[in-house]
């Protein structure tokens, strides 16, 4: 389980696996709106090397514009989540919400706006 | 007297302390990135092994590397803007300068003297002494009162200049450094929206820039430069929606097989081919996802082509004379570059969540060699210090 692949719909299938076999309500309360800890591994990745394939390892731009803190704090966190999962028209800045669900997309942009953390 | 006995004297420690050096050529070595690590190894292409490593290059999460004529010293540009000169014989940094906030590439002259680096920020090209380093000029990108433009695509071309192109502006410019600061660039302006990169036809004829603004890619003859850039492969999205471009695809003289260019399309799961005399499209490929990089083999019978996310794990082979897809390979995750021994025996392909580089036959995609090396993404033959555009 070294590996997994980016599923556009993981997160719906494990979702419909659970309703299927009647999870009881309590756990439902408990789904956890933050990705676990080893999504948030894949997620530091997939920002520094793939998100940073534009935008710079360390985040800082490329091609793309920075995404440090001191660039990304002060701008709304909802729009910071609908550019990356629905990318920006006009622009190279791709959707990228077949690899990322929501929940993984505000995670970023909490992260990204207070300190992104570096590949283990 | 005294300081020609000094002079002596130094030269004779210093060739004790490289006694260690082996004496042979560098036109079978190379260099692969390790782009986390910030250092690359030396590799050898005969023996299909690392010779060792260089440390202290910087930020290297995009890095490109061109070489002296004489095949000796790299250049490497990092992302952080540092610009190294490395020792692929004593495996040294030799020189190193910080020359801008962010960097992606750059190109030798046509002499050798100078190498030239394109900057993101500030926008623009810088030309250093190849020898020293020393700054011989710096040319800001400013395509209008106060805005700077970053700078992509540039390539080294006959008459000992270099040229390439501005994402931000959408112009391109021919760069002569022997010149007055008043008459040393040309510039062409609205070639297009957005050029990502560039090449130069190995006869160092043709400048292409590729947009990703729009469809269609701007065409520099620089024998005529006097009738302007042209439009080439107008449309050939043919209107339709573009799929997601997960990374930014990259051109350069590679692309040329014989008479025609293999080329990535923008948006589309398609290598565009293109005759080099008519410039027009005279075929596509279908391939497995949005092309990175499509590279001729040597003698142009092939295009291997690998991909953006999420089909960054394949590599896929055209044939060139059927322009069918005929092997689709998987030699590790996220496959970032391939680069072909200048006779083409072997391809070196690098993966980075693999941690290794693989290297194959062309003719009958055998594995010759595996290679262990820490998330290495670019691959550097010694052999392109002898091309024009490098």
């Amino acid at each position: 389980m070294k590996h997994r692949t980016l599923h556009p719909h993981r997160g719906f299938s494990l979702l419909l696996g659970l309703a299927l076999i009647k999870v009881p309500a309590m756990l439902w309360a408990q789904t956890p709106s933050m990705p676990e800890a080893a999504r948030q591994l894949e997620l530091v990745k997939l920002v520094r090397e793939d998100c940073g394939s534009c935008h710079g390892r360390s985040l800082k731009g490329g091609l793309g514009p920075s995404l440090l803190p001191e660039d990304l704090r002060d701008l709304p966190s909802e729009a910071l989540r609908e550019t990356i999962l629905k990318g920006r028209q006009g622009t190279a800045m791709p959707p990228w919400q077949q690899f990322l669900s929501e929940a993984d997309a505000n995670w970023i942009v909490e992260k990204l706006q207070s300190e992104f953390p570096d590949v283990k | 007297m005294r300081i020609s006995m000094a002079v002596l004297l130094a030269g004779a420690l210093l060739l004790g302390g490289c006694a260690s050096v082996e004496l042979r050529g560098t036109g079978d070595l190379g260099v692969v990135i390790e782009r986390t690590r910030g250092a690359v190894q030396v590799i050898d292409t005969s023996a299909r092994r690392s010779l060792g490593e260089i440390a202290g290059l910087g930020d290297l999460s995009h890095a490109s590397v061109v070489y002296s004529r004489d095949g000796r010293y790299g250049y490497v540009f990092g992302r952080d803007g540092g610009l190294s000169k490395i020792d692929l014989l004593t495996r040294s940094l030799v020189a190193r300068v910080m020359q801008a906030g962010n960097s992606i590439g750059g190109a030798v002259s046509q002499d050798g003297r100078w190498v030239a680096a394109q900057n993101y920020t500030p926008g623009g090209v810088k030309v250093f002494d190849a020898q020293t380093l020393q700054l011989v000029a710096d040319v800001p990108a400013e395509y209008a009162p106060g805005k700077l433009s970053k700078v992509v695509g540039l390539v080294d071309a006959p008459g000992n200049r270099f040229v390439y192109a501005l994402f931000d502006g959408g112009e391109i410019w021919v760069l002569d450094p022997s010149q007055s600061k008043e008459r040393r660039v040309t510039r062409f302006p609205a070639v297009g929206r957005e050029p990502y990169d560039g090449f130069i036809t190995p006869d160092g004829r043709y400048y292409v820039a590729g947009l990703f603004g729009e469809d269609g890619l701007a065409l520099l003859d620089l024998w005529h430069p006097e009738l302007g850039v042209k439009r080439i492969l107008p449309g050939y999205g043919r209107g339709e929606e573009k799929l997601p471009v997960f990374k930014m695809p990259h051109l350069r003289g590679w692309a040329v097989a014989g008479r025609q260019a293999y080329l990535p399309a923008i948006g589309r799961h398609e290598v565009l081919i293109v005759d080099t005399a008519s410039w027009t499209e005279v075929g596509r490929v279908p391939v497995a996802g949005q092309p990175v990089f499509a590279v001729a083999r040597p003698d142009g019978r092939q295009v291997w082509v690998n991909f953006a996310l999420p089909d960054n794990g394949k590599v896929q082979v055209i044939d060139t004379e059927t322009r069918q897809v005929i092997d689709t390979l998987q030699p590790g995750r996220a496959v970032l570059h391939l680069e072909f021994t200048p006779r083409a025996d072997a391809v070196w392909i690098s993966s980075r969540d693999d941690n290794r580089v693989v290297v194959i036959d062309p003719a009958t995609r055998k594995t010759l060699a595996v290679l262990a090396a820490d998330r290495p993404s670019g691959i550097f033959f010694t052999s392109r210090a002898q091309r024009m555009g490098f």
